[in-house]
This record gives structure tokens, C-alpha cells and sequence, in this order.
């Protein structure tokens, strides 16, 4: 341990350790003692994709543990688990959230759309879907369905965007790959702004 | 040259699971009877585990186990071990591994083990472990010592640690900016009489820099899962790379290569860290095997940030000199490298990217590799060339100003043409259009026009305007191609490349379909699990896959066509050299009729046995190709063969970028109103792809410059910024609404289809430009230091005389 160790130091040295130790556990844990393991699960109903599904959940389950692991729908992915990367983005009554941020008992009264329901009855992309192929938007493709879904919660409530509307609506969705431009260039393609 | 294929756009076969949702990655994988283990990590930044007392956790109901290193081989230092035991060299270091019944409940057993420390010293910042009497961050020294070439690829190498120091004044002269005489440096190379030449210089720069190291953060953590069956190990991973890593995966698991199924048909981002096997996938495999029952090991985005490797510092002092006639007369450059705790820092590399970039007549460079008690380093996106491209592009144009020459002017008198020379032995380059290149970014920038603009756009906003070049080797040799024409006249391309989101696995093999001129709808492309008869591909990383793998693509595609014209000739007569192939079909040359389509010379192939159908194959060929041929045998015609194609000189992959900025004044803050790169990497294969690559590698340059960087605490030896908020990779927000990207498109003559690679170059132009832009922005103002982040720019304009920070590194 260094010498010059003073408080004010080990304090922002704490700090930091905190950060370093966040919990990302598939729970929502607002606090650290507050820990899942036994909870009691209670069966809800909640509609996903149009469907209604009936499923065991526990007070502290987000949405993206109930639809990736009880509903097995993977397509929203966990890129960081705490509200920082977007990769789990789903629409819940058309606005796009968080899935690993928000516990599913929330959102059981709400219409909650995956990249697994855009597609049509008859197998038809979704024009954001189709757009997205055609620009080469994804990259390696981790951030791609919270991308996705961003832009169709942008194009529902606003079906012809600007190259900049679009860019801060879909802000919230990192890609570490750096595919923005063609994220973009699939938005406008989809709202048919681009040919 | 008309291609049916290269050069035109596809759609990869994977891109629509992708946008469905249906791609999945080692994480959406379950399987019945899974059990879940999460890790035990070191809260001390050095030390050793004195005892562990797991009894209270095991005990718990639905507790499957532990696994420690006790578990695994030994791993001596620098080795990189899965888990840590007599030497712990970094907080977040794993130490244990804990098996439940379900994720929650290995979560909370992790709660009750108790393990016990002991601390020894600890370091983050290599100039403070240098000093005579500093802290060591292995108890046996501080540096890394080589004992032969960093392994393609990887900056790691060597096997042993020693101990470097030097004085408190040599540090002082470092930190103040000069070179440290009499100071031990144990990696030195140098070419022609840099003395000598300095001596004839009429413009000398000389200058300290520090890039500080930073986390890949993969949006793909490295969670895997696997189980076994019969006495074979199924792996879902995450690697870059696919069949180069089978070997090591299975050594790692101590079994044969036969009994490894390796599946990963998608990668989320890897850009350097998962080009090869990592130490903990020894830990997933083998705790599978222990319990007997299929096992995912998670890795948080926390734990992602400690194992998952990071790009390596540098803190440096380098001197330029140019000749009256603008040439580089001269460059002597120093590094110290900072390999965080193990792998090996890329100092050489580095001094490369000067080496070639600017030509200098006579070149020194002396370096070494120290270690910290920060997370471990290894390759990243251009690892030592993009660093090094980030700091000396704006001391390039100090030289350049000094010297009364433009920027651009003054890159074009050094630029490497065809006859360019690279790095110590001063070898020869396969080929290079470099100059055409920047001459087309010159133009699209509008370079001429915009150098003429008024800095000053209003009372608190600045425009610069910047220059800067990537480089990186893009290209090797000696890997197998492997294809199957099969009765039904598919035409199924198979291709051990991994899938790291470049679409490069499904480009290359285009280069086959070119060959054998068959249409793209009757391939299909075979990839992504090793049971589908995978051959040795190269390691996809350094931006090398387009050259290496279109070379063997083709190689396969020639053995076929070898062996379609044979058939033919067998049953029409006459040799082979009489006949041809076009349509999908192989008939005599003199006369069409006289021929079969592909599906029937596959049928005969089977019939004809031998090399025909797989039943034998060429000696020289991989053990892996071996395997997956032996796998295909009798199931159509097999073309394979392995890259023997004349190969001489480096293939380079090149990047030129200029950047337009405009800064305010008052925040620090500043936005990119234009970017241009333009790609010098032969001919376009994938032109979408391409592009993708450099706007790709633009934002990866981007984050460099002004973003991303390891921040520890030095009293505690935390990381302060372990989330992707606070060591944030640049967003929507922080890159240009538009990008312009573009490429010479001029072929390479050592790749069959002129390809060569680019990742890496894509990200070394867009940090070089960029520095070079903020610079402008500020009269010439060097920090010498990645990244420039607001607060750096308001304390210059504030004339607070922050420079390089007398080399700080890993902190603020
Ligand atoms: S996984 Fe939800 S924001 Fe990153
Ligand atoms: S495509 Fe890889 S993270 Fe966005």
C-alpha cells in the first residue's frame, strides 16, 4: 500500500473500486444487498410480439432476462447490461427502452415489440430490416436489433426524419464496430429518402 | 480487368440473421442440463492467494463447485494466466471460478468464499517501476524479455521477466522531454548513419509523446459455453478468428484437435483481442469437463473491461530532421511501452509506421516492453502503428511548417511509392499506389481550397484542417484453400476464416467463385463450426485476410479446375490443356458440345476416387485441411491445396485521411464538419465492405484521439472508468453526419485478385488526421499526447502550459 496514502485519496480510490465492481448481474440490483437468489417468482401475462405470453417472473427480473431466457427470444442482446450500449433495445408502446434497465413487472400492461416480431406474417422484412441489408449496415451485428429497433420507434413517430433527427434518435445505441454512417444511411433508405 | 465477382457488391449470407434477430452468438446458446459459473476476481492490484476457504459456498444447495488455478497447468510470468495464484498483477484479475444451478446462486456462493491476500507492490504508470528504487509489478522485474518475433498478429512474445532501471535523472531528462543518455534500452534497431544524417538537416523537430492505452470493450464480451459428448469438447466462443485458433483452443483443453467441435458462425466485434484463444476459455472447457455438464461462463461488461485485453501505451521521445529539399533526412525515436500486466508492448512496430510512412534516409529506434499492474495489453486495431500514426502526424507537420512546406505537399515528397523501403532490413513492399492515393484525397477533401480558409470562423469557434496516413502489413501466405463441387452442382466454398463483422470470410471466397466462373446464387458458403470440414485459415486480424485468403480461395479453385479438365478429358479424350471451363460446365476447347456441367464431373469425380473425391489429398496441406478433406471424401469433386503462390516484399494496406474541424474555444470542444479517407488497398473486392471498413476504422480513430483511454487511480491502483460511459467509445454524436470514403483500386500483383487488407490502416488515418486537425485548429499546438480531451485544449488556450503532462500515463 503507498505511504502517502491519505483519506481524501483511499476515498476517491473507493469510489472507483465501486465503479470497477457494479454489479451486471441479470437482475436489476438497485442495491448491493439486495440479492435474487431465492425470489419468488409470480406468473404474469405479458405481450410480447403481438402474442400473449404467460410466464414466471421474479420482482427483480429485467425484460431482457424474461424475453431472452424464459421467452427465448435472443435477439435483444445484453452488450453491457447497465443502461450504457443500447444492444438490448426493445419498444414498449412504440418507445424505445432499455430492456437489461427495466424490470418486466413495469411493462406488463404495455405492447413490448422485439427484432424477432418486425417481420410480416408472410416472412416480408420489415422496410427497416430490409434497408439495414441493403446498406451493409450491421458490422459484426451485436448492436444491430437495439439499432433496429431505435429506428423503428424514430420512424413510427416520425416517418421522414432528417440525416440529423436520425442521428440523435438513435444516440443511445453505441456501435463499437463504428457502423454508424451506415446505420444511417439504412434509416434514411427505409424512410425512403434515399435510392 | 472485368471481374463477374470481384469488385461487385453481395449480400453476405449472414447479414439477415443479423437484422431478424436470428444470428446467434455463444451467449444464446442453452442446452439442457446447464449450469452457469461465474468468477472470483482480485481486488488487489498485485499480490499472491494465500489461502481459499470456499467451504461456506459450497455448501450451499445448488452449488455445483469451484475451479482455481490449482486446476490448471502452471503458468509462469509474463504468461497470461486463466487464474491467478502466486502472482496477481492487476485488480480485476480472475481468481476463481464458481458453478451453480443457476446465475444468481453462483453469484451469491462468490459472496461466501473468503480468500486471503498478501499484497506486494504495484505500478500503473511504466515510468514510475523505470526509476531506481520503484515498485516492480511482478516480483521479479518489470519488463518483458523477447526471445524471439511477437507471434503473427499479437504483441506478446517472450517468455521471461526481467528487471530494467534507470536513473532519476535519466527519468527526469524523459519526462522533460529528452533523450535520456546513457539510459538502457534492450530492443534497438537502426538503418544508415543517423548521426551523420542529422548533421546535414536544416530542419530539426524534436519532441516528447505519451498514447495511453485503452480497452477494446467488444460489444460481445467473451462469454462462452461448452459441453461435452462422447469424449468431444463443443465450444461456443467468440473468436475474430476460426480454424487457426482450433489447435491452441484444444491444447488448452489438453485434448486432440479431433475432439474439439469449435462453433462461432458470429462474432460480436473482437478488433484485435480475440484473434487467438484467451486464457479463459481454458476455464470454461475444462470446468465443463470437470462437472460433467454443459457450462456457460458469463463475462460481464466489467470483467469484459479487466480480461479483455487493451491496447498498449507508450510514453516516447522522438527527433526528425528534414533536408533542405523537404525530404526526412533522419528520425531517432525512443519508447518505452507500457504492456499493462503481460502480453508485450509494440514499440517496434511503431517505429515501422515511421519507417514507412516518411521514407527517412537513416532511422534509429530503440525501445522496451515494461509492465504495470493494469489490465493486460495485446493486439488492438494497428497495435504500435495507430498510436504512433495518432502523435506524429502533428510533429510531421511542425517539421513541415518550420520547413515552409505543406502539409500535404510535404507528405507527397516522402510518400511511399513502389520502390519503398520499410522498417530495419529496409525490405521491399509487394506494392503501392500510396501517392496516387493521397493525391485523390487531396482532391475529394478539396485539400487546396480549404487550406486557404480563415481559421477564425467566429469569435469562439476555430476551423483546422488535418493530414494523416495508416499503415499496417496486410497479407501473408501458406494457408489451405478448400471447395466441393458437389453432384447437384452446388458449388460449396468452405473457409476457416472467422466471421469478426468485416464480411471478409464471404468476400475472400469470391476469389474461388471468380476462378471458376460459376454463378454467386449456385455457391454456398461453409463456415463457422469446425464439424462443417473446415480448413487452415489464417488468423484474421492485421488487417490480412483479403490477400492471404483470396490467394488460397483461388489455389482451391485452380486445383478444381485442374481436376474438372481431367475428368473431362478422361471421358472426352484428349488432355487436359485442350479443354476449358465457362457456364458451369468443362468441355473441349475445339468443341462445346463435347463436355458435362460441374454436378456431373463431381458424380465422376466420386467414381474416379483418389484426389478426385477427397479419398487422397496433397501432402503439404494442414492437418486441419487434412481432417476436413478426410471428412468430405467421396461426397463430390474436392479442389484444395495450400498457397505456394510466389510472394516477396511486404503487402501493405495504406490510409490516407483528412479531417475538417470545428473547435470551440471556449468549451474545448470540437465537432468533425468533413472527413475523406481514401483506401490504398489494391483492388476493390467488396465495395460496400470497404466502405464499411474505413467509416468503421474512422470512428475507431476518432475515439483514439479524443476519447478512449485507461484512467487508475495511483494511490489504490483502480481503474476509475471501467464502463463503456466513462472510457466512451465515440457515439452517433461524435462523428460526422456524412463520411466520405473511396480507394485507389489498383491491383496488387502478388494477390490473384489484387486484394489487400485494411482494417487497421482505416483507424492509424482518421487518429493521424484528426491530431493533425486539432493542431491546425490551434496555431501548430503540439499536446503529444492521446487523447486531446477538452479540458487539455481549455487549459492551452488558457495558457496553462499543459503539454505532454511530463509524460503521465493511465491517469488524468
Ligand atoms: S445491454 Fe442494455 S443498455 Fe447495454
Ligand atoms: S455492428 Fe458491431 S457493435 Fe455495432
Amino acid at each position: 500500500m503507498n505511504p502517502k496514502l491519505t483519506r481524501r485519496r483511499f476515498i476517491k480510490g473507493v469510489i472507483a473500486s465501486g465503479v470497477a465492481a457494479a454489479s451486471t448481474s441479470l437482475w436489476y440490483t438497485a442495491s448491493g444487498q439486495n440479492r435474487p437468489a431465492g425470489a419468488v417468482e409470480r406468473l404474469l401475462t405479458i405481450n410480447v410480439n403481438g402474442q400473449t405470453r404467460r410466464v414466471d417472473v421474479a420482482p427483480q427480473e429485467t425484460l431482457a432476462h424474461t424475453l431472452r431466457y424464459k421467452l427465448g427470444l435472443t435477439g435483444a442482446k445484453l452488450g453491457c447490461n447497465r443502461g450504457e450500449c443500447g444492444s438490448c433495445t426493445v419498444l414498449a408502446d412504440d418507445v424505445n427502452i432499455y430492456s437489461c434497465s427495466t424490470l418486466t413487472h413495469e411493462v406488463k400492461n404495455k405492447a413490448i415489440l422485439t427484432v424477432e416480431g418486425l417481420r410480416a406474417a408472410d416472412g416480408t422484412l420489415h422496410p427497416v430490416q430490409a434497408a439495414f441489408i441493403q446498406e451493409l449496415s450491421p458490422a459484426c451485428g451485436f448492436c444491430t436489433s437495439g439499432q433496429i429497433m431505435s429506428a423503428v420507434a424514430l420512424l413510427k413517430s416520425n416517418p421522414r426524419p432528417t440525416r440529423a433527427e436520425a442521428r440523435q434518435a438513435l444516440s443511445g445505441n453505441l456501435c463499437r464496430c463504428g457502423a454508424y454512417d451506415h446505420y444511417l444511411n439504412g434509416v434514411m433508405r427505409a424512410s425512403g429518402q434515399l435510392s | 480487368m472485368t471481374y463477374m465477382h470481384i469488385g461487385k457488391d453481395f449480400t453476405p449470407p449472414d447479414i439477415e440473421g443479423k437484422v431478424t434477430g436470428m444470428a446467434r452468438y455463444a451467449e444464446d446458446f442453452r442446452r439442457d442440463g446447464l449450469v452457469f459459473a461465474r468468477l472470483l476476481t482480485s481486488p488487489i492490484p498485485a499480490g499472491r492467494v494465500v489461502n481459499i476457504d470456499a467451504s461456506e459456498a459450497l455448501a450451499m444447495p445448488g452449488v455445483l463447485g469451484i475451479f482455481t488455478a490449482d486446476d490448471l497447468p502452471e503458468s509462469k510470468p509474463p504468461a497470461n494466466p486463466a487464474l491467478a495464484k502466486e502472482f496477481i498483477t492487476y485488480i480485476g484479475q480472475p481468481i476463481l471460478a464458481v458453478a451453480a444451478e443457476s446465475e444468481e446462486l453462483a453469484e451469491a456462493a462468490i459472496e461466501r468464499i473468503v480468500v486471503e491476500y498478501e499484497r506486494r507492490p504495484f505500478v500503473v504508470d511504466p515510468l514510475d517501476t523505470l526509476i531506481e528504487g520503484g515498485p516492480d509489478p511482478y516480483p521479479m522485474g518489470n519488463s518483458l524479455i523477447r526471445t524471439g518475433e511477437a507471434a503473427a498478429g499479437t504483441t506478446a512474445s517472450g517468455s521471461g521477466v526481467g528487471q530494467i532501471k534507470w536513473t532519476a535523472d535519466q527519468i527526469a531528462s524523459f519526462r522533460a522531454g529528452r533523450f535520456p543518455t546513457g539510459a538502457t534500452f534492450p530492443e534497438e534497431w537502426m538503418y544508415g548513419d543517423v548521426d551523420a544524417a542529422f548533421a546535414q538537416c536544416s530542419t530539426i523537430v524534436e519532441e516528447p509523446f505519451v498514447t495511453i492505452g485503452y480497452p477494446h470493450h467488444s460489444l460481445e464480451s467473451r462469454t462462452g459455453m461448452a459441453y461435452w459428448e462422447n469424449g468431444k469438447c463443443y465450444f461456443h466462443g467468440s473468436l475474430q478468428s476460426h480454424t487457426v485458433g482450433h489447435d491452441a483452443l484444444s491444447a488448452m483443453l489438453e485434448i486432440d484437435p479431433a475432439n474439439l467441435v469449435f462453433i462461432n458462425e458470429n462474432t460480436g466485434g473482437g478488433f484485435g483481442s480475440k484473434i487467438f484463444p484467451y486464457p479463459v476459455m481454458a476455464v470454461t472447457g475444462r470446468f465443463a469437463r470437470q462437472l460433467n455438464r454443459p457450462l456457460q461462463l458469463r463475462i460481464t461488461r466489467a470483467e469484459e473491461f479487466y480480461i479483455g485485453s487493451a491496447r498498449s501505451g507508450m510514453q516516447g521521445w522522438i527527433k526528425v530532421g528534414l533536408r533542405d529539399n523537404g525530404r526526412v533526412g533522419a528520425v531517432d525515436v525512443a519508447i518505452v511501452g507500457d504492456a499493462g500486466a503481460g502480453g508485450g508492448a509494440s514499440g517496434s512496430s511503431a517505429a515501422e509506421h515511421i519507417s514507412i510512412m516518411y521514407q527517412p534516409e537513416s532511422m534509429r529506434f530503440r525501445g522496451m516492453s515494461l509492465y504495470t499492474n493494469t489490465a493486460p495489453r495485446g493486439a488492438q486495431r494497428g497495435p504500435g502503428q495507430n498510436e504512433m500514426a495518432a502523435v506524429l502526424s502533428p510533429i510531421m507537420d511542425k517539421a513541415a511548417r518550420q520547413a515552409g512546406v505543406d502539409l500535404v505537399e510535404f507528405r507527397r515528397l516522402n510518400a511511399p511509392g513502389m520502390e519503398a523501403k520499410i522498417g530495419p532490413r529496409q525490405g521491399g513492399l509487394s506494392s503501392s499506389y500510396y501517392p496516387q492515393a493521397l493525391d485523390m484525397a487531396a482532391a475529394d477533401f478539396g485539400w487546396e481550397q480549404k487550406r486557404t480558409l480563415p481559421r477564425q470562423i467566429s469569435a469562439t469557434k476555430v476551423r483546422g484542417i488535418g493530414v494523416g496516413e495508416g499503415y499496417h502489413s496486410a497479407g501473408a501466405s501458406g494457408y489451405d484453400g478448400l471447395l466441393r463441387i458437389a453432384p447437384d452442382g452446388k458449388i460449396y466454398l468452405h473457409t476457416g476464416v472467422g466471421n469478426l463483422g468485416t464480411y471478409s470470410y464471404a468476400a475472400v471466397v469470391r476469389a474461388a467463385a471468380e476462378a471458376l466462373q460459376c454463378n454467386w446464387e449456385n455457391c454456398v458458403i461453409v463456415h463457422g463450426r469446425t464439424d462443417y470440414h473446415l480448413q487452415h485459415s489464417t488468423y484474421q486480424g492485421g488487417s490480412n485476410t483479403m490477400f492471404t485468403e483470396t490467394r488460397s480461395s483461388h489455389v482451391a479453385a485452380m486445383d478444381a479446375i485442374r481436376k474438372l479438365k481431367q475428368i473431362a478429358a478422361a471421358q472426352f479424350g484428349g488432355a487436359a490443356d485442350d479443354y476449358s471451363i465457362g457456364g458451369e460446365r468443362v468441355f473441349l476447347t475445339s468443341d462445346s458440345s463435347k463436355g458435362m456441367t460441374y454436378g456431373e464431373a463431381a458424380q465422376k469425380a466420386i467414381e474416379m476416387g483418389g484426389e478426385y473425391s477427397g479419398a487422397s489429398f496433397p501432402e503439404d496441406i494442414h492437418n486441419t485441411t487434412k481432417r476436413a478433406v478426410q471428412g468430405l471424401a467421396g461426397t463430390g469433386l474436392i479442389g484444395v491445396g495450400k498457397d505456394t503462390l510466389p510472394k516477396s516484399g511486404t503487402a501493405p494496406g495504406f490510409a490516407v485521411a483528412m479531417v475538417e474541424i470545428e473547435l470551440d474555444t471556449e468549451t474545448g470542444k470540437f465537432d468533425i464538419l468533413n472527413y475523406t479517407g481514401i483506401a490504398e488497398c489494391g483492388t476493390i473486392v467488396h465495395p460496400i465492405g470497404l466502405r464499411q471498413a474505413m467509416n468503421g476504422g474512422g470512428v475507431w480513430g476518432f475515439g483514439m484521439a479524443a476519447y478512449e483511454r485507461h484512467v487508475y487511480d495511483p494511490q489504490n491502483g483502480l481503474p476509475a472508468n471501467v464502463g463503456l460511459y466513462q472510457s466512451k467509445p465515440p457515439t452517433y454524436l461524435d462523428v460526422p453526419v456524412q463520411m466520405n470514403c473511396s480507394a485507389t483500386d489498383m491491383p496488387d500483383p502478388q494477390s490473384p485478385v489484387g486484394a489487400r487488407g485494411i482494417g487497421e490502416p482505416a483507424q492509424g488515418c482518421a487518429v493521424a488526421a484528426l491530431m493533425s486537425a486539432i493542431s491546425d485548429a490551434l496555431d501548430g499546438h503540439l499536446f503529444n499526447r492521446t487523447p486531446v480531451t477538452p479540458d487539455m485544449i481549455v487549459n492551452h488556450i488558457a495558457q496553462n502550459g499543459f503539454n505532454t503532462g511530463d509524460l503521465k500515463t493511465n491517469t488524468f
